[in-house]
């Protein structure tokens, strides 16, 4: 098992880091309690939660519906639409819209989906630079690493590690570990580079099928400036991301930074419909929409594993986890980190390479309690690691099934459910394990490392029992 | 037709799904007056630092003309509407009021480096989450909102509504959204660096509104 290896070598990095495991956890406490107080009622939040599941899901039922609708509508109003099955797809139409315009430049807003498909390595392979514009993208970019949170991706470094960063990379500006002024710093290095850049390219939060609207949160401008200023914006997501109306907006916009930040609303929802009308002056000329499968159709076609495609991305399950709050993002070696992950990541690159994501979860159930949309994380984790290494298989599309399945484990469960169903067999290996108890080994493998190993008692429960005056029942 | 389009489309009719219909909206319905709306829109709005002035309904004009100058916010943008035409009429001759009339082509270098302040009008007000809307047009282009350093914006006390649901069900948004809608509710800030709030990344650093009663 080599990717179980390397899987439990970054776990191993990352707890010895204490200091960066502290930090991580003071953050998370401080995000778990301004999410509650944005919530002061719980049934209220129950039934707002209840009332964006219905939406989302709802939206699946109809999703081959809604995406054509949605894609006549953008048409119509002037956006041109792009369908790709796979990474490599989405990453050459996205190339070839560049190209065609000889854009060389591009200024780019927070996409997950964007780091789904590797897309900025893609560009910058044929000659297209690409700048990240959110704050902590750009961190991060500078950094050549990749997010470890969904929507806090430079979460795991400090202001120091910023200070040296930008003085590392822009010496001109004086050092300074003040908050502040890194942000001032930041905006004067980036302002050149939106009022210069080709294109823009970004996600998207919530595609309105009715209107034709891509519906775009966030604080800090950096979303607007890129899909506003430069005259091509492409936005690139998945197809799941569609919702049927206007009216179903206000619901998701509301629950959506209350659970993720724990802030009431987003400083700018920006709802994008067309490129620049005649004798507008200013706005993209050019709009277009690539919509990505990579997977989500499979996912889409499972009874269970539906529920996957409800999530809007708000990072609730993430910092209620208490594994990523140990490890932190990177340790998971995936896309999308915590439970989500877990559960998105098997079912999109299949279970031989990421079904061990599963083995990091205690199915301690926070997730499940405060996702807005009301996605049985902990159960879908479990069945992956059911399809992981059973012979028997549900309706799910995913790879890999079985392929985590190790003989000696099967043969040891075969052993104890053998055991446990037959009497007398018990008896006798009772009866073994309490006399030969000395022969219990005393190291076992990773248990032990941190544990002392378990030693049978002397005598067995029933012997016990039966010494305390119980009888036979 | 592509033919990426046709296989996820069909991948995704292959199993049927049920239509359950998505319960009545939990529209909420506060009852609030317009006294009510406006001080919790500005009450919303004053919590990310965003100021906001109470004026008389054809006050604003001497406001700005008092209070520019001593901000030392000379270099005026504004759009080509009622509003600013009626502005720059009247406008302190300290002041260079211009209106955004030229395409962004031509005008980007201006725009991003010789612009202390932006004006715009507002299509309404939200109370329960203290946000702007924005409907930018011809005559009131997009950026005028989001690249000066400082924006102010006009809001109406007539128009301020309880919820962006009551907004877009009032408004009718479904009868045809602009090239691009906003909210705006408050001046650009991030958290990325170390969870520490900071005002003023990538868009305006001041947000200022001056509610018209």
């Amino acid at each position: 098992m080599q990717q179980t290896e390397v899987f439990s070598q970054r776990i191993n990095k990352a707890l010895a880091n204490h200091q960066a495991r502290l930090s991580l956890r003071d953050t998370m406490d401080r995000l778990k309690l301004k999410r509650l107080q944005q919530f002061p009622d719980k049934q209220h939040l129950d039934e707002l939660r209840h009332q964006a599941k219905s939406i989302r899901q709802k939206a699946l039922n109809h999703l081959p519906d809604l995406l054509e609708q949605l894609e006549k509508k953008l048409t119509e109003n002037g956006i041109k639409v792009h369908w790709a099955e796979a990474p490599e797809q989405a990453n050459s139409i996205i190339h070839e819209i560049l190209n065609k315009a000889g854009a060389k430049s591009v200024v780019k807003g927070k996409s997950m989906v964007s780091e789904e498909i590797d897309m900025n390595a893609y560009l910058e392979q044929r000659g297209i630079e690409v700048i990240e514009s959110d704050l902590g993208e750009f961190i991060i970019q500078l950094a050549h690493e990749p997010p470890s949170h969904i929507i806090m991706p430079a979460i795991h470094k400090n202001a120091r590690d910023v200070a040296k960063l930008f003085h590392q990379h822009f010496p001109e500006l004086a050092y300074t570990e003040d908050v502040n002024e890194l942000t001032l710093s930041a905006r004067k290095i980036l302002r050149d580079r939106f009022a210069n850049a080709d294109a823009g390219i970004s996600g998207v939060n919530f595609a309105v099928a009715e209107t034709g609207t891509l519906c775009l949160v966030e604080n800090e401008g950096n979303g607007r400036l890129s899909t506003t200023t430069p005259d091509i914006h492409i936005a690139i997501t998945g197809i799941e991301k569609v919702i049927e109306k206007l009216e179903d907006l206000p619901p998701l916009l509301n629950i959506l930074p209350k659970t993720a930040t724990g802030q009431p609303v987003t400083t700018y929802v920006n709802m994008i419909s067309s490129p620049r009308k005649a004798h507008e002056k200013d706005g993209p000329r050019q709009v277009h929409l690539v919509l990505l499968d990579n997977t989500r159709s499979d996912i889409h076609s499972s009874e269970d594993f539906i529920d996957t495609l409800r999530c809007i991305r708000c990072g609730s399950c993430i910092n209620h986890c208490p594994v990523y709050v140990q490890v932190g993002g990177h340790a998971y070696g995936s896309t999308y980190p915590g439970p989500i992950g877990t559960v998105l990541e098997p079912q999109r690159i299949g279970l031989q390479q990421m079904g061990n994501l599963t083995s990091a979860c205690t199915l301690c159930g926070a997730c499940a309690e405060v996702c807005p949309v009301q996605i049985p994380l902990p159960s879908l984790i479990n069945q992956l690691r059911a399809e992981s290494i059973s012979t028997q298989f549900s309706d799910s599309r995913i790879s890999g099934k079985g392929s985590l399945r190790k003989r000696s484990e099967a043969l040891a469960w075969k052993l104890w459910s053998v055991t446990y169903a037959q009497p007398w067999l018990y008896g006798i290996f009772r009866w073994t394990a309490t006399r030969l108890r000395f022969l219990a080994p005393s190291r076992l493998g990773g248990w032990t490392k941190y544990r002392t190993s378990p030693k049978p008692a002397a005598k067995t429960l029933h012997e016990l029992a039966r010494q305390q005056g119980f009888d036979n029942e | 037709m592509s033919s990426a389009r046709d296989n996820i489309l069909k991948r995704l009719r292959s199993k049927p799904r049920d239509t359950g219909e998505v319960q009545d909206r939990l529209v909420p319905d506060h009852g609030w007056n317009q006294q009510e709306k406006i001080e919790h829109l500005s009450h919303q709005m004053q919590a990310v630092r965003t100021e906001v002035q109470r004026l008389g309904e054809s006050q604003w004009i001497d406001w700005l003309n008092s209070e520019l100058p001593k901000r030392k916010l000379n270099r005026v943008l504004t759009g080509h509407t009622n509003e600013g035409q009626a502005f720059k009429d009247r406008a302190e001759t300290s002041l260079d009021v211009q209106y955004y009339a030229q395409n962004i082509e031509s005008f980007k270098t201006g725009l991003f480096n010789k612009i202390d302040v932006g004006i715009t009008t507002t299509r309404g007000g939200i109370a329960d989450t203290g946000s702007l809307i924005l409907w930018p047009d011809e005559h009131e282009p997009r950026l005028l909102s989001l690249v000066p350093p400082v924006h102010i914006a006009l809001l109406k006390a007539n128009e301020i509504y309880e919820s962006l649901a009551q907004a877009i069900e009032i408004q009718e948004w479904e009868q045809g959204m602009p090239s691009n809608a906003l909210l705006v509710s408050g001046p650009s800030k991030t958290a990325d660096i170390q969870q520490t709030l900071a005002y003023g990344i990538h868009g305006p650093k001041e947000l200022i509104v001056l509610i018209l009663e």
